[in-house]
């Protein structure tokens, strides 16, 4: 059991990178403290996976240090740093039984018998496997094939943390969600730092205390489910938690923030920020769930026209068009749907600013500029991909 | 496993080749059995003799002998190449250039013809112009493959070794090639030796692929006919005669067609029999492993 | 779009290469290594000794051919030597100005490419068929075919003769090359049926639903998704009818006779002559070579789907 910190942390496969991009995971220091249960929540190729088989050792990382409980292990391959993964593909030795399988990283270090029996049967308890111990390996299902790699894990009392790159991409829906019920138990009852790597918003939050949602190569917010969804860091993590994402438009700002002429409502504090930082090109975001929609005419609300409106069972999503933008706004399933022109407010604390993809947030106050400079590259690299 | 449609006008594809093989192979072969049941003279005097020919097959020596180096060298020849091919498959390289140089030059003894094979070896094993044969006089050997029936029998199993190691290389690396990079994660996280890898996931993923491998060989071994003849034309004296060379002296050289036919259908029901019992036995391990 | 299709294959070179080509520079990267890696690269290390000296002695017959290829007969008998003292083109010269001699090449080449051909073009639907569709006796059939792979050409030799004699195609191509067939085909029903297993059924029906018609879709959709089964086909197909000399030479005797067979030549009344059996073996050996550095990325290709 172990902290994880990760230190100055970067990784590329480029011989010799020059630019940022050419890193797969760009520079980072992150701690996952002992016993917590993470997810590591992105899309396809923003470098998780990457992240993951560095933390086990599977790859060696180009900079930066990674440490369990404070001591470095860069130098100590997957095998020396007692840590156990599951793979998204279930791994298991075909011509061994299931109680061989899980006892097969406790007779590799070589532990006494009589401890190898009992231990494979209490995990294979606590995994409902206990009556399959004798079957041969090859004729599992999937997510009994999964749970055999599973507690191949957990039979070592001494695993610094368990990682899971995607391990439900193989199971049935209805079968995921019983494993991951059983993963969480698990969690609790061994209290072991656990990693969970997904590209589901639904599974990261329903596993994990706290998600990292990690963009191109980078972790751009490390918090709650719901800091994640109320108070979204970056613009990637607004638009990729939530269904569907939040809505982003550009404003302009002179003496006070417009959209196509309207003037948006905006904290006095957040405008003398904004000046400070000398851009003109601030992003505004809002969630769907926030977006308030009048019938009629109202001080601070702006005209717009519906598009057209989706229901979704328990909920309506209305789409509409503000000043040639389509925007989204839900609606509960009561709420009579509007048509033609109407009227929509967005309420200030919910209207988050966002200069350069990262949220303006007033409670934390500018440390340097040179962040800004950054984030421009970071744009480039969007495009890029 | 995909489920196949039931559709019998996929004979019509099948048909070319039906044909194809059906003219190269069944007309040959009912000429084979009709001359095993006769005697000939000449094309147009010949007598029904039954089975005496089987009978005279059955009961000679010269074949028994034949049969039985024909069994001891394709098991010499198997013991050797199999484990040295999986060796070999082992190192190779799995990625980048490296990968297809290496799979190019291992592959090079495949696509010599089979009578260079035995000329390449015939040079190479001679004494007075061959490296090889140098190099056993210069250690003290005193060896011929012309006239002493070990150095022919070594040097034919050489030749062999160093001729087919490279299709069960290859076949082996082929395996090792589909077994995921992640079986090889999971072992290491589960910090599993090198002969526990080998043992549990490279093993077991070879299965299939040594089995092809190893009933290709045999098959091959027990036909083989042109290395040997060139190299050392089944001597010394008999020494590394086998079924097929004992065939064709037979069928070509005293042009005894009905012996020699009988000869034939009970050399190929051998091969099919022992080919039947090599993969029965073998599926059979594999069941109750 | 174009770091992400060049980032792995640089990784590929940094995790292959780094052991042996720039040890200077991994050293510098990473001081420190730990037992298990240290132990992992000489595992390494030893593997590729191994290789290297197996490839070497794989290696040393034909590079011995080939010297003596190049050496007069006089070189040769006199003592060995690794490198010709007095090196020679006469011998490749003898070959290439008799036109006996290299009509032995065209012969081969000749009949091996019609061999192809035929396999390939017979092969195809029937290994479609195999893998598609259930029918009557296709079991029997398959291994009917497979079991014609264990017939020994020895067996065959005295019916071919006859038979091909018998209808006319006796010292023509076309009968090696039909003759050949007996081993090729099932060979190529085989491979072929694999690849064509790992390809979905969903493409067939997409493509019926599609409009278009079986042939057009076999040739047009079908064909081009198994491109690298039927480069490692025709691969074998070459291989097995290059190296196959017993029924080539039985079945020709002047008009299509193969080279492996012209080469027996050599023995003459004044003794062999080594020199030029060298330089026609080598020869011999050059076409195969071409052709696996052609196909070379196919069959690592079939290799990697493990299909071959």
């Amino acid at each position: 059991m172990a902290e994880i910190t990760l230190n100055a942390l970067a990784h590329t496969y480029a011989e010799n990178p020059t630019r940022p991009e050419d890193y797969a995971i760009r520079e980072m220091t992150h701690v996952w403290e002992q016993g917590g249960a993470f997810a590591l929540l992105g899309p396809s190729g923003c470098g998780k996976s990457t992240l993951l088989n560095i933390i086990s050792g599977l790859l060696e990382p180009s900079n930066g240090e990674v440490l369990f409980d404070g001591k470095r292990v860069n130098e100590l391959k997957p095998e020396e740093r007692n840590i156990a993964q599951v793979f998204q593909f279930p791994v298991v030795y075909d011509t061994m039984t299931v109680f061989d399988n899980l006892a097969f990283p406790l007779r590799n270090i070589g532990v006494p018998k009589h401890k190898i029996t009992s231990k494979v049967h209490e995990v294979a308890e606590i995994l409902e496997l206990s009556d399959q111990l004798q079957r041969k390996a090859k004729g599992l299902s999937a997510d009994q094939k999964q749970k055999v790699s599973m507690g191949r894990g957990l039979v070592r009392d001494d695993v610094s943390a368990i990682l899971f790159d995607e391990p439900l991409t193989v199971i049935d829906p209805q079968l995921k969600w019983k494993l991951r019920r059983k993963l969480k138990q698990i969690h609790e009852q061994f209290n072991i730092t656990m990693v969970y790597v997904t590209h589901d918003q639904l599974e990261a939050s329903t596993f994990a205390d706290k998600i990292a949602v990690m963009y191109n190569g980078q972790i751009v917010q490390f918090g709650t489910p719901r800091e994640l969804f109320e108070n979204p860091a970056h613009t990637f993590v607004g638009y990729f938690i939530g269904s569907p994402g939040m809505n982003f438009f550009e404003a302009e700002l002179t003496d006070k923030l417009t959209f196509g002429g309207h003037t948006i409502a905006i904290n006095k504090e957040m405008l003398t920020r904004l000046k400070a930082m000398g851009t003109n090109k601030v992003t505004l975001g809002i969630r769907p769930e926030f977006v308030h929609v009048w019938d009629g005419k109202n001080d601070d609300a702006f005209p717009v026209s519906v598009d057209y409106v989706e229901d979704l069972g328990t909920y309506k999503i209305l789409s509409f068009l503000f000043n040639g933008q389509v925007m989204k706004a839900r609606l509960s399933e009561d709420q009579k749907v509007p048509s033609g022109q109407i009227y929509v407010s967005f309420p200030e604390q919910w209207t988050k600013v966002y200069v350069d993809d990262y949220l303006v947030d007033l409670n934390v106050h500018p440390t340097s500029s040179d962040k800004a400079i950054d984030n421009e590259q970071d744009k480039e690299t969007d495009h890029a991909n | 496993m995909q489920t196949k449609v039931e559709n019998n006008k996929a004979w019509f594809l099948v048909m070319p080749v039906f044909l194809i093989v059906a003219f190269s192979a069944i007309i040959p072969l009912m000429t084979v059995v009709n001359y095993s049941v006769q005697d000939i003279f000449d094309p147009y005097t010949r007598y029904f003799v039954g089975t005496e020919w089987f009978k005279q097959v059955m009961l000679d020596s010269r074949l028994h002998e034949a049969l039985l180096r024909q069994f001891i060298y394709s098991f010499t020849i198997l013991a050797i190449e199999v484990p040295l091919g999986i060796c070999v498959a082992l190192m190779m390289p799995t990625k980048g250039r490296g990968a297809s140089v290496a799979l190019i030059l291992v592959a090079i003894p495949l696509l010599i013809p089979w009578n260079v094979v035995g000329t390449i070896w015939q040079i190479f094993g001679r004494a007075d112009i061959g490296l090889f044969g140098a190099f056993m006089s210069y250690i003290g050997v005193d060896y011929n493959y012309a006239s002493n029936p070990a150095d022919a029998w070594l040097t034919v199993v050489l030749m062999d070794v160093w001729h087919w190691t490279p299709l069960i290389a290859l076949l082996c690396y082929s395996g090792l090639r589909a077994i995921p990079e992640v079986y090889y994660q999971a072992a290491r996280i589960d910090q599993a030796s090198r002969w526990a890898v080998f043992r549990h996931i490279q093993l077991p993923k070879l299965a299939n692929v040594l089995v092809i491998g190893m009933l290709l060989r045999f098959m091959d071994s027990f036909m083989i006919y042109t290395e040997p003849f060139v190299l050392t034309g089944g001597g010394p004296g008999s020494s590394t005669t086998f079924l097929s060379q004992s065939l064709v002296q037979q069928a070509i050289g005293q042009f005894d067609l009905g012996p020699a036919a009988a000869f034939s259908l009970v050399y190929f029901l051998i091969i099919l029999l022992v080919c039947w019992v090599f993969y029965t036995t073998i599926m059979n391990m594999q069941k109750d492993k | 779009m174009t770091q992400s299709s060049t980032t792995p294959m640089t990784h590929e070179k940094t995790s292959q290469g780094r052991a042996s080509q720039n040890t200077k520079v991994t050293k510098e990267q990473a001081p420190v290594y730990s037992r298990a890696d240290r132990k992992a690269r000489n595992a390494n290390l030893r593997g590729r000794f191994g290789l290297a000296l197996y490839v070497v002695l794989l290696l040393l017959p034909i590079y011995w051919l080939v010297n003596m290829s190049f050496k007069t007969n006089t070189e040769i008998l006199s003592g060995l030597s690794f490198f010709p003292a007095d090196f020679t083109l006469e011998n490749y010269a003898k070959i290439f100005s008799d036109s006996t001699w290299y009509m032995g090449y065209v012969n081969s080449i000749f009949y091996v490419s019609m061999n192809m051909v035929i396999s390939l073009l017979v092969a195809l639907p029937a290994a479609y068929a195999f893998s598609r569709y259930k029918f009557i006796g296709d079991k029997h059939m398959f291994f009917w075919l497979l079991s014609n792979r264990m017939a020994p050409p020895a067996v065959f030799l005295l019916p071919f003769f006859q038979l091909y004699s018998s209808v006319g195609l006796f010292d023509t191509h076309i009968a090696v090359a039909l003759a050949h067939c007996i081993f090729t085909v099932p060979l190529a029903v085989w491979i072929l049926e694999g690849f064509m297993s790992g390809v979905p059924r969903e493409i067939d029906e997409t493509a019926y639903i599609d409009g278009y018609s079986f042939p057009k879709f076999f040739v047009r959709i079908f064909i081009p998704l198994i491109r690298s089964g039927i480069g490692v086909t025709a691969f074998f197909c070459f291989m097995f009818s290059w190296v196959e000399l017993l029924l080539a030479r039985t079945l020709t005797s002047v008009e299509a006779k193969p080279i492996a067979a012209i080469m027996t030549r050599t023995v003459s009344a004044s003794g062999m002559d080594w020199g030029l059996l060298a330089a026609a073996g080598v020869l011999t050996i050059i076409p195969g070579m071409l052709v696996i550095y052609f196909v070379r990325n196919h069959v690592a290709k079939g290799f990697a789907l493990g299909r071959v």
